[in-house]
């Protein structure tokens, strides 16, 4: 079975972001950056079916600037057999990344083309189902649970309180909600051996596209909470509170 | 244990940009390793310490990784890693407790390490690969009841018989010991005054006239196994002679690189405290601010990050000359010295300034100050290691 799985570098959610002095884009100093969370469950989706399968390639892609390498190296470390890293500083355009990646990808022949549902950094959802329309495959989005067989596939999405489960055949994108596998990390043994491993570099140039990010806020600080009391005798200040204050009762 | 306070991913602490002095690789390792202790090691620890119990069941995913022996050579089933990824691992793991970093010296350092240095190419094809797949878990018998810091002293014997040897002693405070299926011995094969016939022996803990006893009542390294050893008339083999070693300079050779690793274990304790107290004294307010808006606390906190700095540049660099083969004895026994006493200070202040939260197994810092007692007193306890640099200072030995 061959294998594409997309990767996007972000910010680590755990990092404390400041709005760079343009207020539209992050200060990337001591910002620690690593895989899309959602792109690790593609990437491990990837390496478990090549293993299931005991044949086939596994093949890492990145659009983004070259410190995106030491990012796809985290793939190459679980075990993606090698890397193409398009090099582009990115767009706030989704479907300029989508035809980058389309042109790439397109030429690969690949059974199965994994994404992360959406990419924490701009939460836009877009890229992965805009790659399967670029190359006119079916597309099931936001996948919780996945099986192959032969060629039929069968995926779980988890929609407003059920699950519906949908099938179709490979060729096919995919694109990982949580809950699909539980990524790996990779083994030390692994890290050194992803320095070996083939990471191409190829430039290319986006268009211009058709949306432009005007600002960047951040959220407006979180109030410390208050304690009105302890026990039984606390719950009329509370209700009191909850009613006139919050208005959420 | 959920404290409220205390998030699920450890950041680490760096306010010199040390990471920049890091290759990629050794950043990803240090990750790794971070992210396991994390997600496997954090959610158990507090609960095995109450409990005086090594959380066993991490051993298979500790194995899987390749923490085990990491920085010993492929070809013997290891992986093969620089020695400051090396020293990175045994950081992260201390930052989880020095119970789990234990058994990862013990396993590689004075397990693995002396077979590897002091083995026949037969032992080392025998025991390296399935030490380091966790499937043979090992302890190292250097230490008797009455020689701790003397061990050139030691009155376990080894007498050569017609087919191999017997060995007969006690040996004390033997991390892993109970649970361990092998052990590295060290044995006179000489006279007991004759401390150049001491000699390295593998023993199956299985052989007849083995007995490990776990060491009970500990008030510090409660995850980690310490046990006492009997030899009475343990029958081996000849080949279970480590052939190439010979005298107290193979096991300190050992210590040697048990102690490296140590230096940035220290390291990884100082870092959690400092985390968690830095965190704490944000949160806690008492007199209507934070703790930490108070000078004597923004004092406790100045020191250890100061403190944790220097360790790690001290650490650094020894893991550099280390890797290019200049590093010696005593710049290790400076680096064990001044970071294990550091990461001492460091937890107790924390506990401090945590104040009565401060004693609670929910919390880190006193699972650590507790535990920074114990390898404060093992591999070489800190007077020793003064009297070390003492003696490379001045040309006289004080001990
Ligand atoms: C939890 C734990 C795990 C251990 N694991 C192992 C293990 O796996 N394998 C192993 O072989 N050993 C192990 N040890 C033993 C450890 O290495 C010894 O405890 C250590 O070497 C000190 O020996 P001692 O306890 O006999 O103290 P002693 O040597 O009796 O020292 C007592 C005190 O006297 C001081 N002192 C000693 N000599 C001098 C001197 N000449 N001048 C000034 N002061 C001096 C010491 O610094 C110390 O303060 C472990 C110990 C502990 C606590």
């Amino acid at each position: 079975m061959k294998i594409a799985v997309c990767l996007k570098r972000v910010p680590d959610t755990t990092t404390k972001i400041v709005v760079a002095g343009d207020g539209k884009s992050i200060d990337e100093t001591g910002v620690k950056f690593v895989p899309n969370p959602y792109d690790e469950y593609a990437i491990e989706a990837a390496i478990a079916f090549k293993e299931k399968a005991g044949a086939g390639e596994t093949v890492v892609y990145s659009l983004g600037a070259d410190v995106a390498q030491e990012t796809m190296r985290t793939a190459l470390a679980m075990g993606i057999d090698r890397g193409v890293l398009l090099q582009s500083p990115g767009s706030p355009d989704g479907f300029e990344v989508a035809k980058a990646l389309a042109t790439e990808i397109g030429t690969g022949g690949f059974d199965l083309v994994l994404f992360g549902k959406m990419a924490v950094d701009d939460y836009n959802h877009q890229v992965g189902i805009m790659v399967a329309e670029l190359l006119e495959l079916p597309c099931i989005s936001a996948v919780s649970a996945l099986t192959i067989d032969g060629s039929a596939v069968t995926a779980e999405r988890e929609v407003e309180g059920g699950v519906e489960v949908v099938t179709c055949q490979l060729p096919v994108v995919i694109t990982a909600d949580k809950g699909i596998n539980t990524p790996r990390l990779p083994s030390l043994k692994g890290i050194m051996a992803a320095k070996k491993k083939p990471l191409e570099l190829k430039p290319v140039t986006l268009g211009p596209g058709g949306v432009t990010v005007t600002a960047l806020a951040l959220p407006p600080e979180r109030q410390a909470g208050k304690i009105v009391g302890e026990g039984p005798d606390a719950v009329p200040a509370l209700v009191q509170l909850l009613r006139n204050e919050a208005k959420v009762i | 244990m959920g404290s409220g306070s205390v998030p699920s991913r450890f950041a680490g602490v760096d306010f010199y940009q040390i990471d920049s002095l890091l290759t990629e690789e050794e950043r990803a390792i240090r990750d790794t390793v971070r992210s396991w202790v994390d997600d496997n090691l954090m959610p158990v620890i507090g609960q095995c310490y109450v409990e005086g119990r090594f959380p066993k069941q991490l051993i298979p995913g500790l194995a899987e990784l390749g923490v085990l022996g990491a920085n010993l050579p492929e070809e013997y089933g290891c992986a093969g890693l620089g020695n400051v990824a090396y020293g990175l691992i045994m950081q992260e793991l201390e930052r989880g407790d020095s119970g789990i970093r234990s058994f990862a010296s013990v396993q590689g350092a004075l397990v693995m390490y002396p077979i590897y240095a002091f083995g026949s190419e037969e032992q080392k094809k025998k025991w390296l690969p399935r030490l380091a797949r966790g499937e043979d878990i090992g302890c190292f018998g250097l230490t008797e009841p009455d020689f701790g810091s003397n061990p050139s002293g030691m009155i376990t014997t080894a007498r050569e018989t017609g087919d191999g040897w017997v060995l007969n002693g006690t040996k004390m405070w033997i991390t892993n010991g109970s649970q361990a299926t092998m052990a590295v011995v060290w044995a006179k094969t000489g006279d007991v005054n004759d401390a150049k016939s001491i000699r390295g022996f593998v023993v199956p803990t299985d052989a007849k006239g083995f007995t490990g006893k776990d060491q009970k009542g500990k008030l510090s390294l409660r995850a980690s196994d310490t046990a006492e050893l009997h030899l009475e008339d343990v029958h081996l083999p000849k080949d279970a002679i480590l052939p190439k070693s010979g005298g107290i300079k193979s096991p300190l050779s050992c210590l040697t690189q048990a102690r490296y690793g140590i230096s940035w274990g220290a390291i990884g304790a100082a870092m959690a405290c400092y985390d968690e107290a830095a965190r704490y004294s944000k949160n806690r307010v008492m007199f209507g601010k934070p703790i930490g808006g108070t000078q004597i606390q923004q004092v406790r906190l100045a020191d250890m990050l100061t403190e944790i700095t220097k360790a790690q540049l001290l650490s650094l660099q020894l893991g550099r000359m280390k890797e290019a083969g200049t590093m010696t004895p005593q710049q290790v026994s400076m680096a064990k010295r001044n970071n294990v006493n550091m990461a001492c200070e460091c937890a107790r202040e924390a506990r401090r300034l945590l104040g009565a939260n401060g004693i609670l197994a929910e919390y880190h810092s006193m699972r650590h100050m507790a535990n920074l007692e114990s390898v404060y007193t093992y591999e070489g306890t800190h007077d020793m290691h003064s009297l070390i640099l003492g003696q490379e200072i001045t040309g006289l030995a004080a001990y």
